[in-house]
This record gives structure tokens, sequence and C-alpha cells, in this order.
């Protein structure tokens, strides 16, 4: 079975001014949605305690704010999480006399009030002030470092300009992920950092087989221009680009659909960044390596100072 | 001729054989066990199982193996029912000497864990329990300290004849004051030279109405302190959860001034939070004798060298402000009743210098009187000081002796099994908590092996429909591939985590993609009108910088997740890398086998099945 025809060629590249103006418009819509609306923290984060309980039947959600209310915590967020009879607790952080660690008793007593028969503790997630800062620290430089450590081996693998390139299509779909991520509100918390990189990982390994196939080809159409090189070499590993997207999106279909509430958020982030990763692998990277003038040259051996006579031979 | 070598093929399946019994062991179930371990680490006495033995038949419990594993004792039982009886029972039978904790052990068969064998460890959110973060509060260690420093210069002045006007901490500076050169000369000289008094910097003050001298303790002195500070919190914190009588707890240093506490089955998190953060500890001080408590309340003049207190009845009294002994000088507590009078008491042991320094104060103050001072640090950082006891001190003593003066015997059991576990060098509060029920774990445990098996079952589907044979070659390697990596991570002792089912998932997806670069290439050598053979050995061998450089760089991805990422995070990059490792074996080399097998051996192949 084949979802290509062989010897397929499509002009991938005359579009690439068309494919730059959409990524710039998305980016900034992007943008604009994570400085307007912004991400929706979760609990990592912000700090604060969480409490999700079973009810042996479905309570009414008016009942438990007012038990909690009762018991002092009137800003309290109740909501059903996954079916009716499953209660989640949402608190904000208290100040610093208050004794945050006590709070889930607290919450659990009031809970229990006024129900028959016994509640279940599903968990209990409490999150001091100081580890939110940390968390935060921590995600922003895992993504420069490995921004940094991918430039480095594609500059030594390949060549700047390929670095380049692969690095903008990185931060690219970073910022497209984060972007669908405030716009549907995802709960951005740990699980989601940890899609974020893997995004970066899945979305590299698509453009450097991309510019793996360019690399290969320069020195064998040698008369071609870089157009029609990158041209080609996207048209030749398409049906793997699109195999590869379709199998991993088969098993982050599985992950969101049966993997349960808690693992939504992370297989939607990785959803959106496979999407946006193929895209990106194709266009952007490949792009990007046009407009600084990728040429044969910067793929040949050079075997010492003064000896690009190679590329004059033929 | 597409053939490998007989040793590659050899290698190859050995690799694979080592792979799939290393696996095996997650595939047996668990039983419910007991774990017996003697509270502070002794080895186990071999009359133990015995007594053990004897009180089960008794109560007519039946076992089903019992066995001797490293320091502890695991009996295993049919059901948890039983388990539960059992518990009781032993529990009885033995005493607080040992600890007697409900545990799920792996029934992995004899000779896989002759081999090492060892099934997955389930992490906190598939099996359930309560997992803490405990900060250490370093300004107050630094403080304590500092007056610990304090103290001892007192110790050595008063030692050597040297009467001093005051000695105390300013900022993160120590401060004496003298009443002659002569004795600032001789000060100098013993803050430099004494044993008990390292990592000073001392300089003499500028001329004044007093002779001072400054001195501040070295950062890199204050640095190991704090250092020994928190590795002494978590040896407490580790024999308080032995108390709780958890099987196999993790308690870890986490970055600089962090603690990690998981309990795995832990459910009442109240109970585990009262004893983990509890930081009681004992104080050991004179009453001072020459002064009277009530006029010292009523003027509100305290004489400089003594405190305030309030006794159990309410009323005040004087303490010296010098520490007889602390509680870190503990060694030992028990609950016991007094052989005199017949009420309930805490006989404790001290340590050398404890015991010295107890002997010293009791030869001196026989007929005086001693208090025990409770202390407990709130994590809110109130402090609670009760004057539990104050008795005459009849005749010296040292390395053991009674305290007596609580209201019942729980109230000595409970203050001894704080003392036992022992204080805590600086103190702590808890910055996280998560608790899984064990209704959640096992909702993600079926979940998340669910979406395993049916985003494997797809991805299978579309390369045997896409590639036939060589996707069928694929599909193999697929499953060796999950094979190795859940071998891989049973041997690292890795545990399973949420995150970590989600690494797996996202290693199928990729682990593919080496197979669909190398079956595209295959296909685009035969559109370019190669021989199947060659086509075969040209697929393989332009895929392999492809697969090499893509892996590469997703890796470098991975290794930065595992260098900042904590916990469940960690647990992704680790699944994630692995996965990548073993998929280039399978996918590159295990196809490849398999291939060689198909169509290698033949003379003459027209078509192939890609």
């Amino acid at each position: 079975m084949k979802l290509l025809k062989d010897k397929l060629n499509l002009d991938f590249m005359k579009f690439g001014n068309a494919a730059v103006i959409m990524s710039v418009v998305l980016s900034i819509l992007s943008i604009v949605s994570l400085s307007t609306r912004g991400l929706n923290f979760g609990l990592d984060f912000t700090g604060g305690s969480l409490i999700e309980v079973s009810y042996p039947s479905v309570p009414s959600i008016a009942d438990v704010r007012s038990n909690l209310a009762l018991a002092g915590m009137q800003d309290a967020v109740v909501q059903t999480f996954g079916t009716a009879s499953d209660i989640v607790v949402r608190i904000p952080p208290r100040s610093e006399e208050e004794s945050n660690a006590d709070i889930s008793t607290l919450v659990l007593t009031a809970l229990q009030q006024g129900v028959e028969g016994e509640i279940t503790v599903r968990r209990v997630e409490f999150v001091g002030p100081q580890v939110g800062d940390d968390l935060t620290e921590q995600g922003i430089l895992a993504v420069l470092y490995s921004l940094v450590g991918i430039f480095i081996y594609v500059m030594f693998r390949f060549q700047w300009r390929f670095s380049v390139g692969a690095v903008v299509a990185t931060i690219h779909d970073v910022i497209m992920c984060m972007g669908f991520v405030s716009l549907f509100q995802v709960e951005f918390d740990l699980t989601v950092v940890a899609a974020i990189l893997a995004v970066i990982g899945y979305s590299l390994n698509d453009t450097i087989v991309v510019f793996d196939r360019i690399r290969e080809n320069f020195p064998r159409m040698l008369k071609s221009q870089p157009h029609n090189v990158v041209n080609a070499s996207i048209n030749q590993t398409l049906a793997r680009t699109l195999m590869m997207s379709l199998t991993t999106l088969l098993t982050l279909g599985a992950l969101y659909v049966f993997g349960g509430q808690i693992i939504h958020a992370f297989a939607f982030t990785l959803i959106v960044g496979v999407v946006v990763g193929t895209y990106s692998s194709i266009y952007v990277a490949s792009t990007i390596l046009l407009y600084l003038g990728v040429s044969k040259r910067d793929l040949l051996k050079v075997e010492k100072e003064g000896a690009t006579a190679v590329d004059v031979r033929s | 001729m597409n053939q490998y070598p007989i040793w590659k093929y050899l290698l190859i399946f050995i690799i694979l054989a080592v792979g799939a019994v290393y696996a095996l062991p997650n595939l047996y179930g668990e039983n419910p066990a007991l774990q017996i371990t003697s509270t502070r680490g002794f080895a186990l006495p071999a009359d133990l199982t015995t007594n053990i033995e004897d009180a089960l038949v008794v109560e007519k419990i039946s076992f089903s193996s019992a066995e001797q594993q490293g320091n502890h004792l695991l009996y295993r039982f049919k059901n948890t029912e039983d388990q539960i009886k059992a518990a009781d029972v032993v529990r009885k039978a033995l005493g607080d000497q040992y600890v007697v904790a409900l545990n799920l052990a792996h029934s992995t068969p004899e000779f896989l864990r002759k081999l090492g064998g060892k099934p997955m460890t389930l992490g906190l959110d598939l099996q359930g329990g309560v997992h803490f973060l405990m900060q250490v509060d370093m300004d107050t260690a630094r403080s304590q300290q500092l007056d610990r420093y304090v103290d001892d210069i007192r110790a050595v002045l008063r030692d050597n004849g040297i009467r001093y006007i005051s000695v105390r901490h300013e900022g993160n500076g120590l401060l004496a004051m003298l009443r002659s050169a002569e004795d600032r000369a001789r000060t100098l000289e013993l803050l430099r030279t004494d044993q008990s008094l390292q990592g000073l910097d001392v300089s003499e003050l500028p001329a004044g109405e007093n002779f001072g001298i400054a001195a501040t303790v070295q950062e890199k002195q204050l640095q190991e302190l704090q250092q020994t500070a928190l590795k002494q919190n978590i040896t407490t914190l580790r024999n308080r959860v032995n108390e709780l009588g958890v099987a196999e707890p993790i308690i870890q240093q986490q970055g600089a001034d962090r603690v990690v506490v998981q309990l795995p089955g832990v459910q009442d998190t109240v109970e585990a939070k009262k004893i983990i953060g509890a930081t009681a500890t004992l104080e050991y001080r004179a009453v001072d004798e020459s002064n009277d408590a009530f006029t010292a309340s009523q003027t509100g003049r305290v004489p400089p060298e003594s405190r305030m207190y309030t006794d159990d009845n309410g009323n005040p009294i004087l303490l010296k402000k010098r520490l007889i002994v602390s509680g870190d000088q503990l060694i030992g507590a028990s609950a016991s009743f007094d052989q005199q009078t017949g009420q309930p008491s805490v006989s404790v042991t001290l340590d050398g210098v404890g015991s010295k320094r107890m002997l010293d104060f009791t030869r001196d103050n026989v007929g005086n009187r001693m208090a025990v001072v409770y202390i407990e640090q709130k994590p809110n950082g109130t402090k609670i000081e009760d004057v539990i006891s104050v008795a005459v001190v009849r005749e010296p003593f040292g390395k053991r002796f009674q305290t007596t003066g609580l209201d019942s015997i729980q109230e000595a059991s409970q203050l001894s099994l704080l003392l036992r576990a022992g204080a805590l060098a600086a103190p702590m509060e808890i910055v996280e908590e998560r608790t899984v029920g064990p209704s959640l774990g096992k909702d993600n445990v079926d979940q998340g092996f669910n979406a395993v098996l049916i985003g494997f079952a797809l991805v299978m589907v579309l390369m045997a429909v896409y590639y036939r044979v060589f996707g069928m070659v694929a599909n193999l390697a697929l499953l060796t591939n999950v094979v190795m990596l859940v071998s891989l991570l049973s041997m690292l002792g890795a545990t399973l985590t949420m995150p970590g089912i989600a690494g797996i998932v996202l290693t199928i997806g990729m682990a593919v993609d080496a197979n669909v670069l190398i079956f595209e290439r295959i296909r685009e050598e035969l559109r370019n009108g190669n021989t199947p053979q060659a086509s075969i050995r040209a697929g393989y061998e332009k895929a392999f910088s492809t697969i090499a450089d893509a892996n590469i760089t997703t890796l470098i991805a991975a290794f930065v997740l595992f260098l900042f990422g904590t916990g469940p995070i960690k647990g992704f990059a680790v699944t994630l890398s692995l996965g990548i490792v073993t998929s280039m074996f399978t996918a590159i080399m295990g196809t490849r086998a398999v291939v060689n097998l198909i169509y290698g051996g033949r003379k003459r192949v027209v078509k192939l099945s890609v």
C-alpha cells in the first residue's frame, strides 16, 4: 500500500512565502493569546491545594460549596472531575501564618459532612509557593539548554544555517504549542512542560530527516538551484514524514481517549506539537534554510583553505 | 548476499534472551505480606522466626512462605484478610522492638530472583501513597549553629577559669567581651587552638571600655554544618518512618535544602504528617535555686543567666540558660513504669559526650533540682516549650536514667517514640504533598495499560497493511522493543509512573520511525531499478546516518529533561531515552537479521513485499 505516488514532485517551496506569512500570523496570535488570556497555570506552578474525592452517590455541588464556606474556605473552587460523583476542590495558597499543610484535613472533614456512607480520597495535592517559582525557572532553563545543545550538535554535523533553521523551527513549535494551550485554556502543569519538551525532540527528529536528505542531495544535484534541491528532498522524505506523524498521532490519540483525565493535557499538547512539528519541518526549517542562502558550497567538503575548486569541476 | 555472520545472529539472540528473562518478573503478581524489621536496625535474632510462627499457629493463621531478605523477614499470605489479622498477632507477640509493616511482595519465582530479576516498582501515582517534599529552614539552622558556638565558647572560657562579661552572636558573627587585656590574649589563643572550636576566624575589637573579640564562623564550616544538619534530618526522618511501619519508603535529599519522603501504600496522611512533621526534642536544664521564680515573675526581673518557664501546673519556674544535655545526645528511650513509684516513665540512654556532661552536672548538684523541657516546633514556626518534669537529683548519674512525671503510659510511649526517632537538627516545613488514593492508582494502571495496548495495536495494523511482510518484521521489532525497554527499566530498578507510561507510548510511536525510514529507502532503491538484494542493503546503509542524527537530537532533549526535571519528568525522560536506545537496536539490527533470514539466503528474489 502506498500513500503517495512514486516520483512525487510537488513544489512545496512555491508556497514558502505564504507559509512564512501564515507562521508569522499564527505566532503573533499565539503570543497575543499568551499575553491576554495567559496560561491556565495548574497547581504545580501556582501553589495551593487540590483534593479529589469520590462520593458514594452524586452530591449536590451547592451543598459541597456551602459546607466548605462554613469551614472557612469561601475561596474554594469546586468542580466535578470525570464522573458526576467525583469532585475536585481547589484552594488557593494561604498566607504564611496559616498552616498550608493542614488544609487537606479541614477540607476532607467539611466534605464528609452530611454525606451518608464514606467518601473516598482519590488524591490530595499540596504545593507550597516556593516550589512553583523553582519549576518555572527549571522549565525555562530546560528549554533554553536543549536549544543550545541542539544548535551545537546540528552545527557540528551539518552547518550553522541548518542550526538556525532547526532552532527557529523548534522555537516556532514551542510558541504554537503554548499558544494552543493558552487558547483552549488547557491546565498548564508539569506534564504539559514534559509534553512541550517532547515536542522539541519530536519536531527536531522530523527536521533532521529532511535536512539529512538535503545534505545528501546537494552533491548529487550539482546543477540544480538550492530551491529545487530542497523541494526534491522534501518530496523524497514526504512519505516517511506523513507515516511517522500518523503512527505517533495514533498512539497519542489512544493516550488521549483511553489514558484518563490525568494525561489529557499531556496528550493534547503533544498532538498539537506533532501536527505543528510536521508542518514546521517541511516549511519553516527549509524556508529559513533558503532565506539564509544555503548553497552547495556549504555542504561540500572543503579539503583546505581555498580549495573551493571542487564545485567548479562539474 | 544479505547474510549476517553467525556470531551476529547469536549476539542478537543472546541480548533478546537476556532481555526477556529480566522482563519476565513483571508478569508475576504480588502477594500480601508482612515485613518485619528491628526498630533500631539491629540484626534479627535467630529465634525470631520461631516466636512469630508459634504466635501464628496459636491464632490458626497460615502463611504461604517465609524468607529472610537482607535485614528483614518477609511472610507471605494467601489474602489480605490473613495478612491484616497476622499483623495484629505478630505486633502483639514481638512488642515495640520490631516494626511490622504491611507490604505487597512480588511473587517472582526463586530462579529469577537468584538472577537478580525483579519487577518494576510502581510509582505512587500507580499504587497509591503519600509524597512529601520538605524544606529545611536553613536560616534557623544557621542561627542554631551560632548559638551552639556561643555555648561552646562559654564552656571553654569557664573550663579555663576566664571570667567574661558576655558572649553572644550578632548577625553572622560572634562577640565576646572580657574584663582585661590579659584575659583577651588568653581567650584569643584558646579560640584559635581549642579542639571544640574549629572553623573560627577571630580578631580583636578596637579598644573601648571593654576588651572585645569578634569571631566569624568560616563559610565552609557553616556549609558543612548545614549539610550535616540535612543528613541528620534525613536519618531522623528515616527512623520516624520506620516507626510508622511503612514498607519500602523513599527518603532522599533533593537539591541543596530539600528532602523527598515517599510512603507507598500509606493512606492516613494526618497521622503520617504528625509523626514526620513533629520536631520534638528534650532539653535537660538545671533549676535556678538561688533566685525565687515567683518574685521574678511578679517583678519581671529575670536573672541574666536564667530563663522563665511555666511548669505543668502553670507555676513559673526559673531554669538556667546553660544546657546540660539536649535531644541529639540521646541514643535510646523506652517507656516503662518507675520501679519505686509505679508511675509511667521514660528511661533514657545518653551518648558519650552527653553522659559525661550529665555526670559532671549531677556530681556537683546532688540535692538540687533538674528540669526536663519538651520542645515541639510547629510547622508554622511557633514553638511549644513544656516543662514536663522537675525532679531532685538524688545521686550522680550519667549514661542511663529515668524521666518521670508523665500522665499516662500512652504519653510515655508517645514521648519515647519521638525521642527514639530523634530530634530534627534543623526545622523543616512541608512544601509539597501529593496523596494518591488506591482507587485512583488502580484506575491509572488500567487506563495506562489500555492506552498502551490500543496505541500499540493501531500502529501494528497500520504497519502490516502499509509495508506487508516488512511491516510484520517491524511489528516483531516493536514487540521486542517493549520487552527490552521493560527489562532495562526493571534491571535499573526504575519506578514506573504515569508519565513513564506516556514515555513508553511515545517511544512506540517513534520506534517505528527507524523502520519507516529504512523501508521508504528500500522502496526508493527499488524504484530506481536496483535489484531487491541491493535495495535492502542500500536501504539499511543509507537510512542509518539519518536515524542516528534524528535520534541523537531527541536524546539531547531527553537528557536536558532529565537534568532539569524532578520526579515525574525525570521518569518520562528516562523511559524516552532508554526507548530510543532499545529501538535503535531492535529496529536496525533486529529487523535486518529477520529480513536477512527471510530474503538473504535466496538465490533469486524477484519481488520484495515492502
